[in-house]
């Protein structure tokens, strides 16, 4: 086990105008980990993920990622072209809508191939040959390479874009709500997957959701917010079995039972 | 191996209307290698409670609870994950699985977790759902449509997957006919002899009669109650 965290964010903010998104948000997420962050919508776990994704810039705070080159870099620090370098190499965003992570108008192979274009990948044979293995990888059959996710279900193409993501090999996957708008059936092919992903290629991830389920099952630590703040964190089955907070509480109880 | 001291419980119910219900008062406890302990007592005298706090899944709301030497409150959530990799098995009543996973991947993930390749993890799963009398036709299929006897070997499989220092063990033969029950008994001899702490709660008298060193009544822990 490193003891060198793979990622610290420090007293991240966001604020729009007089509202707030997040404040004051602080945690270590160490290489191969899975958190979950959990919250009702307007608990500002998008607006989070967002700032240390770098979509959106924080108004304060620091997201400190060990890179690969350089050792820890505070990456609201960094200039825009080595942010997106981090976010076509090393890093990867699963949307909730596969549309929002997919070129359309691309072929499943090409949307895969790209990214490793991306990083300079440049012989064809080498390309196809990766984009194949990993639509292989999530279940995609190797003959619907050439189509377009447009012909795609709705779990084929968060499917792709889940091998979109991996194929760099990145070590630390930020995931916006990945299972939802799925049938129950489809989430839990989709969720034995990621655990398969996240266990072999020992990649630490941030999942945003606001199904309890999909955390419990996937996510090694927990976050949970409201208006903004995190009101509670720690092991998973912990928080999500004996909960502190009377929203935490609130949150848990009323899941209904199936 | 597990050791206890001062621990107390109580659960704080925010929402209905601060509520505080106090569970444990003072647990110290102490299961060296090779030795089983039971708890005992009526339902709701804290038994499952105490196990949780043991295995990490309830905090403590004082106390100590070190297992092999890690102190388990406030320990960092990864040093805990650590610890129920590594060290610290625990046999629950329920089985929770990720749907469509089959049953012989659930029972050798304990062993994939602690970097044993794929053949000889699934070997030893293999071995253990034989030994449990689980049809070999089941193995490909999810565990989520199993009986409930069945449901319950699987988990007890999963949990003697890895052989693991400490063990815990939540009612193991309470859905079990004769033979798997005996099956059952013979896996947690044979942890005691290889040198497993184990605390388990059997509501079976002649499976503890058998299996334990020691019984411990839940009852000494009660918090004095206000009138």
């Amino acid at each position: 086990m490193s003891d060198a965290p793979l990622l610290s964010v420090r007293g991240v903010a966001k604020r729009y105008g007089l509202h707030m998104g997040c404040e004051d948000v602080s945690f270590d997420l160490h290489p191969g980990e899975v958190l979950g962050v959990v919250g009702e919508s307007g608990s500002g776990k998008s607006t989070l993920l967002n700032c240390l994704a770098g979509h959106l810039p924080p108004d304060a705070g620091q997201v400190i990622f060990d890179t690969r080159a350089d050792g820890p870099r505070d990456t609201v620090k960094m200039s825009e072209p080595e942010r997106r370098m981090l976010g076509r190499t090393d890093w990867a965003f699963v949307h909730q809508h596969a549309r929002d992570g997919l070129r359309m108008g691309v072929s499943a192979g090409g949307n895969v191939g790209e990214r490793l274009m991306a990083v300079g990948a440049r012989h064809y044979g080498d390309i196809r040959g990766q984009a194949v293995d990993w639509l292989e990888r999530v279940e995609i059959d190797a003959g619907r390479v050439d189509d377009r996710p447009t012909a795609f279900s709705g779990g084929m193409q968060q499917r792709l874009q889940i091998a979109r993501n991996l194929v760099t090999g990145p070590r630390l996957a930020f995931m916006d709500e990945p299972t939802g708008g799925l049938d129950v059936s489809v989430q839990a092919r989709l969720l034995d997957l990621l655990r398969g992903l996240v266990r072999d290629m020992g990649l630490a991830a941030i999942i945003v959701t606001h199904d309890l389920a999909v955390v419990r099952l996937l996510a090694d630590r927990l976050m949970v917010m409201k208006d903004g703040r995190v009101v509670e964190a720690g092991l998973t089955d912990q928080v999500l079995d004996d909960p502190q907070h009377a929203y935490s509480q609130l949150l848990v109880s009323s899941v209904l039972q199936v | 191996m597990i050791e206890l001291s001062g621990v107390s419980k109580t659960f704080t119910l925010h929402n209905q209307a601060g509520a505080v219900i106090e569970v444990l008062s003072d647990v110290s406890l102490s299961v060296r290698p090779g030795e089983c302990v039971a708890l005992t007592g009526p339902s709701g005298a804290g038994k499952s409670t105490l196990m949780r706090m043991i295995y990490g899944n309830y905090l403590a709301r004082s106390g100590e609870i070190r297992i092999g030497g890690t102190e388990l409150r406030g320990a960092e959530p990864r040093k805990i994950i650590a610890l129920r990799r590594e060290t610290l098995g625990y046999v629950s009543q329920f089985l929770r699985v990720v749907p469509r996973v089959p049953t012989v991947e659930v029972v050798a993930e304990p062993l994939r977790a602690l970097g044993v390749s794929a053949e000889e993890a699934t070997a030893r799963a293999e071995a253990l759902l034989t030994r449990l009398n689980i049809p070999q036709g089941l193995w490909p299929l999810s565990p989520t449509t199993f009986s409930g006897g069945e449901q319950q070997r699987v988990n007890i499989a999963r949990g003697f997957a890895h052989a693991y220092p400490a063990l815990l063990l939540d009612e193991p033969t309470a859905s079990l006919d004769p033979a798997n029950r005996e099956v059952v008994l013979t896996l947690v001899e044979e942890a005691k002899a290889r040198g497993a702490a184990i605390v388990g709660i059997f509501h079976d008298a002649a499976a503890r009669a058998r299996l334990c060193d020691r019984e411990i009544d839940m009852g000494r822990f009660a918090p004095a109650r206000a009138a």
